[in-house]
């Protein structure tokens, strides 16, 4: 069988080249992808426990001024006019073939845990 | 024998564990077989290890895999309906219910499998289930194809009762575990566990992918 790949240039954060980008982006109008979940299948595995996760795609968003801190996995922390957006446990990056800025947590398994993405365009 | 046979499932996959043996044996048989696919489960977690997709990759690979799984099973009419996943429940009833109409009067399909609104467990399976029982109801009784339905919630035998409908599909065995590799972003991790199982003959997990079970649609049940 064949072996379909996309994931590009995915990798490791390298924090300084992902805080590179984020000022690029500064002041533009962008859209924004944001995800979390912990899976749809949590609360049906272990009652005890609750299904959660959000998304946006597509938000249309400015800000003034993006960060990247901690020391893997990191965080970043976007200011807006009137308000932020936050992401937590972010471990990979990549920018990829239409300059779009994709981070995502992954647990080990190679399971998505979180996604912030940034682009010009719609997604 | 079947005319011909219509699946309807939200997600690439859905089909693989369930459904994929009885598929096999139709096709074999030279019974045609349409799968309406709703979305391309453009939100699976899965990205691999090492990763093979980014969240944006992931939809293209993923319909990349169903339409290998559909060589495998014999299918050669595969219809994706361009709906987003985990969204089904959100849409216009109507108009999810309208564009499967549209392939079920296309086809008309002699027998329909879905999922069971309600025991479904996925958001996504019981909405898509739920349109395509709202399509098929709108055809006059002695015009409406059989509908089974896939069920898996915790409550779904206490409701429903047993499956009435057991198939053996040991004989596809492998070719239906050949559907499920296909779907390689989804499945590469189970039957990463199952291998040296299957290996050893493992009576509980041969008897999970050898027996299909399925519950004629009966009408809403009250949970």
């Amino acid at each position: 069988m064949n072996i379909v790949t996309g994931c590009g240039n995915l990798e490791a954060i390298r924090k300084e080249d992902v805080q590179k980008v984020l000022d690029d982006f500064a002041g533009q109008e962008l859209y924004i992808h944001l995800e979390t979940t912990n899976g749809v299948y949590t609360g049906f595995r272990r009652p005890d426990q609750l299904s959660v996760g959000a998304f946006i795609r597509n938000g249309k968003i400015r800000y003034s001024r993006g960060k990247i801190t901690g020391n893997g996995p990191y965080r970043v922390g976007l200011k807006m006019e009137s308000g932020w957006v936050y992401a937590e446990g972010l471990t990979d990056w990549e920018v990829d073939d239409k300059g779009r800025l994709l981070l995502a947590g992954h647990h080990k398994d190679g399971k998505l845990a979180i996604a912030l993405e940034l682009s010009k365009e719609p997604f | 024998m079947e005319r011909h046979v219509l699946i309807t499932f939200p997600h690439p996959d859905d089909e693989a564990f369930g459904v994929a043996g009885t598929v096999i044996q139709y096709t074999r048989a030279g019974v045609p077989v349409t799968y309406a696919c709703g979305t391309l489960g453009e939100m699976g977690r899965n990205m691999g290890n090492p990763f093979f997709a980014t969240r944006e990759t992931l939809p293209e690979i993923r319909k990349k895999e169903l339409q290998e799984a559909c060589r495998v099973m014999g299918i050669k009419d595969l219809r994706l309906l361009g709906l987003h996943d985990k969204t089904i429940e959100f849409e216009d009833e109507d108009e999810v219910a309208d564009k499967i109409y549209r392939i079920i009067e296309d086809v008309r399909p002699s027998l329909i499998i879905t999922f069971y609104p309600g025991f479904a467990v996925h958001p996504d399976h019981d909405a898509y289930g739920a349109a395509v029982i709202r399509a098929a109801m709108r055809l006059p009784e002695d015009q409406r194809p059989k509908i089974y339905c896939k069920a898996f919630s915790q409550n779904c035998e206490a409701y429903l009762g047993s499956p009435d409908i057991v198939n053996d599909v040991s004989d596809v065995f492998d070719q239906k575990l050949e559907a499920i590799k296909a779907h390689r972003s989804q499945t590469e991790g189970s039957l990463k566990e199952w291998i040296p199982k299957l290996t050893n003959n493992d009576p509980d997990l041969v008897e999970w992918i050898g027996k299909e079970t399925f519950w004629i649609y009966k009408g809403p049940v009250a949970v």
